[in-house]
């Protein structure tokens, strides 16, 4: 196991903002930068890593040594142990040099937080670390064929056997399902109770006869979600993140990582810009003779400005504890739209050229939807909004 | 600043809502509006507000203001939206903010304290189009003697026909420069325009006027800051004006029965309250990132007043729309408060550029397109 080497942070934010820009200009390497942002072309760790070159490999074990592939996670877990403020000018940084993100992974981005919040002293030294330093590839397993918005009737079976839980069921839309190492699932424990009680969060290991993953070809051509069958798949009780029956949650809180950071990466765009995509397509000259197409660029940019706004302030008010807690809702709801229609917009940009079924606009444009119906279909944000923030009635 | 309220700030806002709601409820304004009283305003309520600081918060320190920046301006702004607060609350940020930075040391010792305490009504005259364009500027201004008289005409003039005097622009030397013009003086003519919102507006005609320089040179920046700083305290109003509205149509569709059932429990109207909400939530977000960026002196504070009165104006409008055809027939009679909010945001969307006057300008300035 490599040893972390981990130096305190500095406390005052512009040392530390110096001294982050000294090392990342001498650390990371002229392969990790300015690469584009696609979740293909990412790193995603694993017990068998695939590294896209030899300088990712680098920057990645570099990386892991700071602690820094979760800056803000504790040190003891891996973690870069920076405070929020730090963490951010970590990332500022790394843009500006256009450092790629050294792992992706959704333990990063989504079941570490849930293991910080509700795992034991043990689960959080085993898996935070893997996360961590890379080392499991997980999928999210949550939906089912029969159970999509309506995610609370799920009918995936944990048997309780004491020591272990022996699953058979069926998901769907599990991210990465057949490349990951281990899926987070919600499978029903107590069948006999309420629909949102019973329902426990188990951390499954894939690589058992009992689990096997299919891949699934969308629109865009990429095989992002599997299905994924369950036929007495074991799992060891230790495997239980909370406790027994309350794993729905474990979901919600989990699902408002999912929400923002769909939200606010979707919403605020990445890359070049609508405008930029436009000028470069069309000339000022092109644009003035499309006032319909030209209007539609500056109302995008207008929105996209809004949306990174708004994620700034959904930080700042989570650092201030004065987080709403429907921010997440609004963020998925109007960020993934948003980035839907941008993408869309950006075909009309291109033109017949843009229409190459293997192009980066084509791919951008078709993987935008599934956004709008993934982690909680916008309808679904819709109804929470109705029902919990405005607190309108429901018929009975 | 983070964009969030500090304590000072969330201080400001409980006890202007206090003190609006108590002194300045939608009922007040509906009977001021229906006595047809020329001054559309009170007078009283006026120096209430200044009594607590209320009135031009963004005067510097220096100047005898208090200096709490366009940020404080824009929370009481956002709180009067909620009411309809019909008191020369704009006016007198907007002309303190030209007096103070185009202004020598005289003007400002003179007005600044004056209007923070409401003892003044100094209005912007600043427009002479039909739809808001600063670049346009014809009024003319030219050496008399000791002083300046000025030839043109201005409209939509904010607060402008119970003001005692006026900040114009005009071209003196071949350059946008700034001008007070006392009320009565020689050659002004001043016309009171009834607009929809029964605020106090006025069209000025000039001829020869009299008229007192405000400091020396170009004004162009002070004008260009004063806009950004009145784009930015409107779409706060709006703000007020579309949250208060929204909130009476969600309480609305709580109470209302048809069907046997409340109407809020239909899906289709549900699912539109909740888009309302998410749009008013990120809104929330730029208008005061526009007020932080000029308290900062943000590179981007214009775009982001242009940003916040453009997403105000369209978003208010919106909601305006929902909160009439969610009321239904009630929601466009006279006797309810709806249409009050309906008519301000029409105006309030207008002044110093619509939506598509700020999706013009980003798009030409700050984008290139």
């Amino acid at each position: 196991m490599a040893t972390l080497a981990q130096e305190a942070a500095p406390a005052d934010l512009e040392a530390f903002r110096a001294e982050t820009r000294a090392w990342l200009a001498e650390n990371c390497p002229p392969g990790a930068r300015n690469l584009p942002q696609q979740m293909d072309a990412s790193f995603w760790g694993g017990r068998n890593p695939v590294y896209p070159s030899e300088d990712r490999k680098l920057w990645f074990e570099r990386m892991v040594a700071r602690g820094w592939t979760a800056p803000t996670w504790p040190k003891e877990y891996g973690g870069g142990g920076l405070d929020a403020a730090q963490g951010r000018i970590l990332k500022q940084e790394m843009a500006r040099i256009g450092a790629v993100e050294p792992l992706q992974s959704l333990g990063l981005m989504m079941l570490g937080w849930a293991i910080l919040k509700f795992g034991t002293e043990e689960q959080k030294l085993e898996h935070l670390t893997n996360i961590t330093q890379g080392k499991i590839r997980w999928a999210q397993g949550y939906s089912e064929p029969g159970a999509g918005s309506d995610l609370a009737s799920l009918t995936t079976r944990g048997e309780d056997r004491g020591d272990h839980f022996v699953v058979n069921g069926q998901k769907i839309w599990t991210t990465y399902g057949h490349k990951a190492d281990m899926v987070f699932t919600l499978v029903r424990t107590e069948p006999d109770a309420p629909k949102h009680q019973g329902i426990s969060f188990l951390l499954i290991d894939m690589d058992q006869p009992g689990v096997n993953a299919k891949p699934i070809r969308m629109i865009s051509g990429n095989e992002h979600f599997a299905q994924t069958f369950f036929d007495d798949a074991i799992v060891p009780r230790a495997n239980l993140l909370g406790e027994q029956g309350k794993g729905w949650d474990v979901a919600k809180y989990l699902l408002t990582f999912e929400r923002s950071s769909m939200g606010q990466s979707l919403g605020g765009g990445q890359g070049k810009t609508i405008a930029d995509i436009a000028l470069e397509n069309m000339g000022r000259e092109g644009l003035s003779r499309e006032p319909g197409l030209r209007r539609e660029v500056a109302e995008t940019m207008m929105e996209t400005w809004a949306m990174n706004i708004a994620g700034e302030r959904m930080f700042d008010a989570g650092k201030a504890g004065s987080l709403s807690p429907f921010s997440p809702n609004v963020m998925k709801l109007l960020g993934t739209e948003l980035a839907a229609r941008r993408t869309r917009l950006a075909m009309s940009l291109g033109g017949f050229d843009d229409l190459a079924r293997d192009g980066q606009a084509t791919y951008d444009w078709l993987q935008a939807p599934p956004n709008c119906v993934a982690g909680g279909s916008n309808e679904v944000q819709l109804n929470v909004l109705s029902k919990r923030a405005l607190e309108l009635p429901e018929y009975k | 600043m983070a964009l969030v309220l500090s304590q000072d700030e969330a201080m400001l806002v409980d006890s202007t809502r206090g003190l609006l709601s108590r002194e300045a409820p939608v009922t007040a304004f509906r009977a001021l509006r229906d006595s047809g009283a020329e001054l559309a305003y009170e007078p009283a309520l006026l120096a209430k507000l200044a009594e607590n600081g209320l009135v031009a918060p963004n005067v510097p320190e220096a100047d005898g203001g208090l200096g709490l920046g366009a940020a404080a301006a824009g929370l009481v702004l956002q709180q009067a939206g909620h009411v309809l607060a019909a008191a020369p609350l704009l006016s007198a940020a907007i002309s303190a903010a030209l007096i103070a930075r185009a202004g020598d040391e005289g003007h400002r010792a003179d007005l600044l304290g004056p209007i923070v305490a409401g003892e003044r009504v100094v209005a912007p005259a600043l427009e002479e189009g039909v739809r808001h364009d600063p670049r346009r500027l014809e009024t003319k201004a030219a050496k008399s003697g000791e002083g300046w008289s000025l030839t043109g005409a201005k409209t939509a003039v904010i607060d402008g026909f119970a003001a005692d005097a006026y900040v114009v622009s005009a071209v003196a030397d071949g350059v946008p420069a700034l001008f007070l013009v006392e009320k009565g003086a020689g050659g002004l003519n001043v016309e009171r325009f009834v607009a929809v919102d029964s605020r106090n507006y006025a069209k000025l005609t000039f001829a020869a006027t009299p008229a007192t320089r405000l400091g020396q040179g170009d004004a162009s920046a002070a004008i260009a800051a004063a806009l950004d700083l009145g784009r930015a305290l409107l779409a706060a109003e709006l703000l007020g004006a579309a949250d208060e509205a929204f909130a009476r149509t969600v309480s609305y569709l709580k109470e209302r029965r048809q069907f046997d059932r409340e109407i809020g429990t239909f899906q289709a109207l549900q699912h539109r309250a909740a888009r309302l909400y998410s749009r008013l939530d990120v809104a929330r977000g730029v208008v005061l990132k526009a007020l932080r960026a000029i308290d900062e002196g943000d590179a981007d504070a214009t775009w982001l007043a242009s940003l916040a009165k453009g997403t105000m104006t369209r978003l208010a409008r919106d909601v305006m729309m929902e909160a009439m055809q969610m009321h239904g027939g009630i929601g466009m009679t006279d006797d309810f408060d709806v249409g009050l909010f309906v008519k301000r945001a029409q105006s309030a969307g207008e002044l110093l550029g619509d939506d598509h006057f700020h999706t013009e300008r980003l798009a030409a300035g700050k984008w290139g397109l």
